[in-house]
C-alpha cells in the first residue's frame, strides 16, 4: 500500500480495542444469557419473533464487528453476503428438501468462500476506497437475484417463500420459540467462536493489521492471508445469519436484500460500538426497534426522527454501547468499593 | 354519493332485518379479535418511507376516509379503528408489521398492504393464523385463488386481465393481425405477457410475430422499438412503465410505423406519458381504465367524483387530487367501509370474508360507468372488468361495452 493511501485513509482509524475489552466478564454474560433464555417465558410470540430478528441481525453485526474491529477493513456490502445466504438456505429448503438447520453450514461455507473471493481484490483497495467497492456489490446483488437465468431457482422478483419449521422430537414449543432458541444457540456458538478467533494467533494478526498494516508485516504478518480471511469469516458468519433470517421470515425475494440493509448494519455496530463484540447485539436491537419507535413518534416524519435519535446517540456516546457499558462498569465498581 | 351515511344505515336496516328474520341464532352479536360493541380494528402497511413511498398516499387517504366514516357515526354504530404501520417495502419488514398487527395490536383484519413482495411475504402467515389479508394492493394474479388462500383477496384488476381484453378485442376486430410485443423484464412485465398470450389461446403462437423485453436499467428503448418494426407487425403492445412508455410513443412517429397501438394502463397517464410524447403522436392508441381520471374534465360534474373532490377538499385537504393514489385509496376504503357494513353484527373474520366473497354489482362513484364490483366464493378478483378507451385530441375516449376477464391464480 503506497503511503499517499495510508494517509488518506488514516482519518477514520479505529481506536486500537484492548482484546480483553473486547468481550463481557463471566459474571456478566452469565446474567445476559439468562435474560436472553428466560425472557421468550413471559412474552408474546410476536415479541418472541422480533427477539430473534434481533439476535439475527446481532450475528451479521458481529461479522461485520470482526471485519472492521478486529482487521480494520470496512465493508458496506454485508447485505450482498447476507442476501447470498438466505437464497442459499432458501433454495436448498424448497427446492431439495433439504433439512433447514442443514442448510446454515452451507450457506455459511459458500459466503465463506464468496467472501474469501471478493478479498482479493479488495486486498488492493483500503478504507473509504473499500467502502465504495463493498457498496457496489451491495448494490449489484438485488439485480442478480432477478436475472432470468437464475429465476428457475430464486423465484425472479416473486421471491421464495420458505416453509417455517416445527419444533423437532415434539417438543411443546410453539415455532416462535423453537426458533428463538435454535437461534440463541447458534448466535451463542459463533459469538464464543469469534472471541476464541479474536484472542487466538490469527485474532492477534488481525488486529497488528488494524493498527499498523505495515508494522505487521514487518513482523511478519501475511497481511494479505489475514486480509482475506477476515473477509471471509465475515462473510461466512453473515451467510449464516442470512440462512436464519430466510427460515424465520419465511420468505426471501431480492427487495428484502436492498443497500438499506447494509447501512443498518453498519449503523448496527457503530450503536453498538466498534470491535467491541457484545455491542453487536444492542446494535441489533437498535435498528429493530429504534425504526418502530420512531414511526410511533411521528408517520410522516419517521426517517427525521430516526435521524434524530441517531443523532443523540452519536453525540451522547460516540463509541456507542460501549462506551454505556463503560461507564455502568465504573459505577459499579464504586458501588462495591463503598 | 352512493355510499353515504343514511344509505349505508338503511342497507346495514335491512341486512339486519334479514338476519334476525333468518334465524334467532344469527340475532345476537358476534364477534373476533378485534371488533366489539364500540370500535373495529383494522390494520394496514404502507411504504411510508424507502423506495415505494410515494405510494404512501393511499395509506394515507385510506385514513381520512375512515376518519370521515367515523365522523359520520361509523359503521353500524361501530368506530374504525385504523392502526396503519410502516414496512418501507421491505418484506421482513412487513413480516415484523403484519404479525405486531395480528399478534399485538389484535385487529380485525390487515386490509389493504401494498406491494406484491411484501404481501408475499405474509400470505402464508395470514392464511395459517386464518386472519383476512383483504384487498391486498397489487396487481398480481396470484391473490385470486380461494382455493389454496381462502383468506387472502385482491381488490384491482390483475394485470394478467387487461391484456386479456386487449387479446379479445384483438382477436375480435383484427382476426389476422401480426402482433408486436414490447415488455418489462420483471414481474409485472411478464404478467402482463402471459395475459397476452393466454387470451390469445391458440392463436398466440401465429399472432405474435416478435417479442422483445427491456431491463429498467436502459436508457432508451428506440433499437427495440425499429427491431419490433422490421417484423412487418401490424400490432404493437406497449407493456412498459410511464418513461419507457413516452419514448416508445415518440419513437414510432418517428419512425414512421402506424401499428394498431395498445397501451397498458399504468402508462395511460395523460400528464406523465401522453402529454411528454406528444398529443399528435397519441393519436388513436387504445387503453384500457377502471377508474374515473382525476385531471380529465369530462368527470367534473359527475357526482362519484363530486362526491370525490368534496372528500378531498374537505377531509384530506393536505392530498393532491391529481395523485393516482388518492383515488385508488378512496375507492378501496369504500368497499371496506360496504363489506364492514354487510357484515352487520355478526364482526367474525369468517363473516367478513363471506361478506366479501359475496359483492354484487357494487358501484363506487369513482370507477368508470359499467365497472362493478362483484366477487363469490369462487372468485377472489373484485374488479376483473375493464372499459377500452381511445386517445383522441387531449383526452381519452371511452368506447365499447365494459369487457370482464376473470383470471384465477
Amino acid at each position: 500500500m503506497s503511503a499517499i493511501q495510508e494517509t488518506v485513509t488514516d482519518a477514520p482509524a479505529i481506536d486500537a480495542v484492548p482484546k480483553r475489552a473486547m468481550t463481557l466478564g463471566a459474571g456478566t454474560s452469565a446474567v445476559v444469557l439468562l435474560l436472553l433464555l428466560v425472557m421468550p417465558l413471559f412474552v408474546k410470540n410476536f415479541v418472541i419473533f422480533q427477539l430473534t430478528t434481533v439476535l439475527i441481525y446481532g450475528l451479521a453485526v458481529l461479522a461485520l464487528n470482526i471485519l472492521t474491529g478486529g482487521s480494520g477493513q470496512f465493508s458496506l456490502g454485508q447485505s450482498a453476503f447476507y442476501a447470498l445466504g438466505a437464497y442459499i438456505s432458501a433454495v436448498l429448503m424448497e427446492h431439495a428438501g433439504m433439512n433447514y438447520a442443514l442448510t446454515l453450514p452451507i450457506s455459511g461455507i459458500i459466503c465463506f468462500a464468496f467472501g474469501f473471493l471478493f478479498g482479493l481484490p479488495a486486498l488492493r483497495l483500503s478504507g473509504i476506497y473499500l467502502a465504495l467497492a463493498t457498496f457496489a456489490l451491495a448494490v449489484a446483488m438485488p439485480q442478480f437475484l432477478k436475472l432470468g437465468a437464475l429465476e428457475e431457482w430464486t423465484g425472479g422478483v416473486q421471491g421464495l417463500v420458505v416453509t417455517k419449521p416445527d419444533a423437532p422430537f415434539g417438543l411443546p414449543l410453539s415455532q416462535d420459540t423453537w426458533l428463538y432458541y435454535f437461534t440463541l444457540a447458534i448466535a451463542i456458538a459463533i459469538y464464543i467462536a469469534s472471541i476464541n478467533l479474536l484472542r487466538s494467533r490469527s485474532g492477534r494478526a488481525m488486529m497488528a493489521i488494524r493498527d499498523n498494516e505495515i508494522a505487521a508485516s514487518a513482523m511478519g504478518i501475511n497481511v494479505a492471508l489475514y486480509k482475506t480471511l477476515a473477509f471471509g469469516v465475515s462473510a461466512g458468519i453473515t451467510g449464516v445469519a442470512g440462512g436464519l433470517g430466510a427460515i424465520v421470515v419465511q420468505f426471501v425475494a431480492p427487495d428484502s436484500y436492498t443497500i438499506q440493509l447494509a447501512i443498518a448494519l453498519f449503523l448496527g455496530m457503530v450503536v453498538g460500538g466498534v470491535g467491541w463484540l457484545p455491542g453487536s447485539i444492542v446494535g441489533a436491537a437498535f435498528i429493530v426497534f429504534v425504526p418502530n419507535i420512531a414511526e410511533s413518534i411521528s408517520k410522516g416524519l419517521s426517517g427525521a426522527v430516526f435521524g434524530v435519535l441517531l443523532f443523540v446517540v452519536i453525540f451522547l456516546v460516540p463509541h456507542g454501547a460501549r462506551q454505556v457499558a463503560l461507564v455502568c462498569q465504573h459505577w459499579i465498581g464504586k458501588l462495591k468499593r463503598s | 354519493m352512493p355510499f353515504n351515511g343514511s344509505r349505508v344505515a338503511t342497507l346495514s336496516l335491512a341486512a339486519a332485518f334479514s338476519m334476525v328474520v333468518s334465524g334467532a341464532a344469527l340475532a345476537q352479536k358476534k364477534y373476533d379479535t378485534g371488533a366489539s360493541d364500540t370500535e373495529i380494528k383494522i390494520g394496514n402497511i404502507m411504504p411510508y418511507s424507502g423506495p415505494a413511498s410515494a405510494y404512501g398516499v393511499i395509506g394515507k387517504t385510506e385514513a381520512a376516509y375512515f376518519k370521515m366514516i367515523n365522523d359520520k357515526g361509523g359503521i353500524n354504530g361501530r368506530k374504525i379503528n385504523f392502526i396503519s404501520y410502516d414496512d418501507a417495502y421491505s418484506p421482513p419488514k412487513t413480516v415484523e408489521q403484519a404479525r405486531k398487527l395480528v399478534e399485538s395490536d389484535e385487529v380485525l383484519l390487515i386490509f389493504n398492504s401494498l406491494g406484491t413482495p411484501p404481501n408475499t411475504a405474509i400470505h402464508k402467515y395470514m392464511n395459517a393464523k386464518k386472519v383476512p389479508q383483504l384487498f391486498v394492493a397489487t396487481g398480481a394474479t396470484k391473490w385470486n385463488d380461494p382455493k389454496h388462500f381462502p383468506w387472502t383477496m385482491g381488490w384491482q384488476p390483475s394485470y394478467q386481465a387487461e391484456t386479456r381484453i386487449y387479446a379479445k378485442y384483438i382477436l375480435k376486430n383484427m382476426p389476422n393481425a401480426k402482433i408486436a410485443v414490447l415488455y418489462q423484464n420483471d414481474d409485472y412485465g411478464k404478467d402482463y405477457l402471459k395475459g397476452l398470450v393466454d387470451g390469445l389461446g391458440a392463436k398466440a403462437k401465429t399472432m405474435i410475430v416478435a417479442q422483445e423485453s427491456y431491463e429498467t436499467s436502459e436508457p432508451t428503448i428506440d433499437n427495440h422499438i425499429v427491431k419490433l418494426k422490421a417484423s412487418g407487425a401490424d400490432v404493437f403492445v406497449n407493456i412498459t412503465t410511464p418513461k419507457f412508455a413516452a419514448q416508445a410513443i415518440k419513437k414510432i412517429a418517428e419512425i414512421q410505423w402506424k401499428p394498431t397501438h395498445f397501451l397498458n394502463n399504468v402508462s395511460a397517464s395523460v400528464g406523465s406519458v401522453i402529454k411528454p410524447a406528444g398529443y399528435e403522436n397519441s393519436q388513436n392508441i387504445i387503453s384500457a381504465a377502471y377508474l374515473k381520471d382525476a385531471s380529465d374534465p369530462q368527470w367534473n360534474k359527475d357526482p362519484g367524483m363530486e362526491a370525490f373532490y368534496a372528500f378531498m377538499k374537505k377531509d384530506f385537504p393536505e392530498g393532491n387530487v391529481l395523485d393516482g393514489g388518492t383515488v385508488v385509496g378512496y375507492s378501496v376504503a369504500a368497499t371496506l367501509v360496504k363489506v364492514l357494513t354487510q357484515c352487520g353484527d355478526n364482526l367474525t373474520r369468517a363473516n367478513v370474508m363471506k361478506q366479501a366473497a359475496s359483492l354484487k354489482d357494487y358501484e363506487i362513484g369513482t370507477l368508470l360507468p359499467g365497472i362493478k364490483i362483484n366477487t363469490s366464493a369462487t372468485d377472489f378478483a373484485p374488479i376483473s372488468s375493464l372499459k377500452l378507451m381511445k386517445f383522441k385530441g387531449e383526452k381519452w375516449e371511452l368506447f365499447g361495452d365494459v369487457i370482464s376477464a376473470d383470471v384465477s391464480g
